[in-house]
């Protein structure tokens, strides 16, 4: 086999290789991590955060706008806190509720923000102080089976 | 100033496990001679240049190779000793991946930093040294058995070494081919200087060529001696060999029960 | 007898353990000796060729394949969920953590990683390996550390391809044959495949595999018992050995890496 010949099929091959790694990184994935300089930290504290998972999206009307970048529990309030990094180009009101929502009916489970009033911003490292918690199925089946308990009851 | 002795091997022992398969073995070989190491297969003439090449290390003894001991030597002056060395293997184990030119131009090019025109002349002369220069650009799977040893050699004597040794260079071959095999080694030996170690059972066509034959036989040196003394001697196990008998020191019989015993003639014996 | 049956599982066992120290030990001769693959890249460049470049055909055209199954296997099961828009996470994911990492390994040992070892075991077999070394050239350095540094760029390359023309038989499946939509499959899959996550553990996993079977195929070739036999029994020891290795390798990185996920 000619050398040159050779030599340019590997670098055929070689070529093809990286081309198929671009196509996959940039076509196929997409880079989830928010920059650590473009972005702040906050705080929010659920009772329970349901199936919510580090790197979930934090998303407000509908859109992107950070990532969970932590879930733990706190032992002395017993609450779960979620450390949230969202995007520096979107601020947010200090009375912005956190929700956690499902996508779907069965989806993953993402933090939904919606913004307040206040004029002031949430800044780096602050507490989101309204939250509202996930639903829980149990919790919901048992309520509707109370409600119609309640209904069939009144005698 | 110089040891007439390019490679001495004293009292060497060497085996696998408790199996000896040299068993004290004192050898010299002089410069510019083509000495025959001779005898029956598995008697541990291929040992021997194994041992010679560094390839293995005696058990016992010493080996050495102008004037260095090899057992002193790391795997860098091993190399370098070999530079010194050429090996024909058995049936030529040329690189199968390149032409004829490239495996006589490997050592060169390995070894050396000539340019490409300089290495070019020097395999071509070694080809030709060999009747071989029409056929540079052919694969080796291209080559009869006897081309390809030829191009073996041509290999071997690429960086013109002190030792050449060849393993069996007439087995197999027709006999023009053997009369060309025999006649290069000997040309090769008187005209480049060179002490060839040529390990073979094929008596008839060594004896025509050699200085000194060494007759090897269950692992030590049992006759040696100039192609004369050998063609002469009386030692049962050389004139067995020598004359080609079928019956001798090394027996026609593998070990084995009497012969009526295994016909069950031996009647209500048991 | 049991006695017997002891002693021979107590022996195997023993030349097992002794196996895998002697092959360790080759694994680092081969490391130290790579020198000569990097400084004369044109050998390693070679043996890429042989082990990479020829697998090319296998590795594409089973990619394609696998993919197209994925379509059709995927799209059947999430339709009862009514999720056929998932299609493209489905076929994405599955072949970048898993099958592209390791179909293409099992591929590439079946292919590359036999034909190293009869190479090798060829020439050990026409003392081509003894007659380099009394030439005072290494064969390690010449001849063993160039395949496994060409196995070790190779592989990875290939998973990527097989992924990538997966992905792309997932496509042709899905949106051309059965209809399901064009920019969904694509956005779906973007959103949820992640670059670091999914796709530099595939790759790493490749790299891996990479190193596993190139080794295992040259110590079998340097190996083998000079004979037919020898070599024919060395090369399915190493498409077995390295199958399984492989498999077993998968396990082992997809507990580590995706363990975090939860």
């Amino acid at each position: 086999m000619n050398k040159t010949v050779l030599d340019l099929w590997v670098g055929l091959f070689v070529i093809a290789g990286i081309a198929a790694l671009l196509f996959l990184a940039l076509k196929v994935g997409s880079m989830n991590t928010v920059n650590t300089t473009d972005s702040y930290e906050v705080v929010a504290r659920f009772e329970n955060i349901g199936g919510l998972k580090a790197r979930a999206p934090v998303r407000s009307a509908g859109v992107v706008v950070g990532r969970v970048t932590d879930v733990r529990f706190d032992n002395e309030t017993y609450e779960a806190a979620v450390t949230i990094r969202l995007d520096k180009r979107y601020a947010f009101p200090k009375d912005t509720t956190a929700a956690i929502m499902t996508s779907g009916l069965l989806g993953e489970q993402y933090i939904g923000l919606e913004a307040g009033g206040d004029s002031q911003k949430l800044k780096d490292k602050d507490r989101i102080i309204i939250t509202q918690d996930a639903v829980v199925l149990e919790n919901l089946i048992g309520q509707f089976l109370y409600g119609k308990a309640q209904e069939g009851a009144p005698q | 100033m110089q040891n007439d002795n390019l490679v001495e091997i004293e009292d060497v022992e060497f085996g696998y496990g408790d199996r000896l398969v040299l068993k004290g073995v004192n050898l010299t070989a002089k410069r510019g001679q083509v000495i025959a190491i001779m005898g029956s297969s598995g008697c541990g003439k291929t040992t021997l240049l194994r041992l010679i090449g560094g390839q293995i290390k005696p058990g016992q003894g010493q080996v050495r190779v102008a004037g260095e001991s090899l057992g002193h030597l790391n795997q860098k002056g091993l190399y370098r000793l070999r530079r010194k060395m050429g090996m024909l293997f058995q049936f030529g184990a040329l690189f199968t991946d390149m032409s004829v030119f490239d495996n006589v131009a490997f050592q060169l090019r390995e070894h050396t930093d000539l340019p490409e025109d300089a290495i070019r002349d020097l395999v071509l002369m070694k080809l030709h040294a060999v009747g071989l220069r029409g056929a540079a650009q052919m694969m080796p799977s291209e080559l009869s058995g006897g081309m390809a040893r030829r191009v073996a050699l041509a290999r071997a004597i690429a960086l013109e070494p002190a030792l050449v040794m060849f393993d069996e260079p007439f087995a197999g071959l027709d006999p023009i081919s053997l009369g060309v095999t025999g006649n290069l080694i000997r040309r090769l030996t008187d005209t480049l200087g060179l002490t060839s170690l040529v390990v073979t059972h094929d008596v008839q066509e060594s004896l025509k060529i050699v200085d000194y034959v060494y007759f090897v036989s269950e692992g030590v040196i049992v006759a040696e001696g100039t192609a004369d003394d050998i063609r002469g001697s009386d030692l049962p196990y050389v004139h067995q060999f020598v004359h080609g008998e079928a019956d001798g020191p090394v027996p026609f019989h593998y070990p084995a029960p009497p012969y009526a015993d295994d016909l069950g003639l031996g009647g209500l014996r048991a | 007898m049991l006695k017997q049956s002891i002693e021979n599982l107590g022996n195997r066992t023993l030349e097992g353990v002794w196996r895998i120290g002697y092959a360790t030990r080759f694994f680092v001769l081969i490391l130290l000796h790579s020198g000569t693959a990097f400084r004369r890249f044109g050998l390693t460049i070679r043996e890429i060729y042989f082990s990479g470049v020829l697998s090319l055909i296998i590795i594409l055209v089973s990619g394609l394949f696998v993919g197209m199954v994925l379509g059709l296997q995927g799209y059947e099961t999430l339709q009862t969920f009514g999720s056929e828009e998932a299609l493209g996470i489905l076929v994405a994911l599955s072949l970048v953590r898993e099958l592209g990492p390791v179909v293409a390994a099992l591929l590439f040992a079946s292919r590359a990683g036999s034909a190293i070892t009869a190479e090798i075991g060829l020439m050990k077999a026409t003392e081509q390996l003894s007659a380099m070394e009394m030439m005072a050239v290494d064969p390690i350095a010449r001849v063993v550390a160039p395949r496994f540094w060409a196995g070790v760029i190779s592989m990875p390359l290939l998973a990527a391809l097989f992924s990538a023309m997966g992905i792309f038989g997932g496509y042709l499946v899905g949106v051309q044959l059965i209809g399901v939509d064009e920019g969904l499959f694509w956005s779906q899959m973007r959103s949820s495949v992640d670059f670091e996550q999914d796709i530099m553990n595939g790759v790493i996993k490749s790299v891996v595999f990479g190193i596993a079977i190139t080794a295992i195929a040259l110590y079998e070739g340097y190996d083998a018992p000079p004979t037919a036999e020898g070599v024919s029994g060395a090369t399915t020891r190493t498409v077995v050995a390295s199958s399984l290795a492989v498999l077993a390798l998968d396990f082992v990185l997809t507990a580590f890496m995706f363990r975090g996920l939860n």
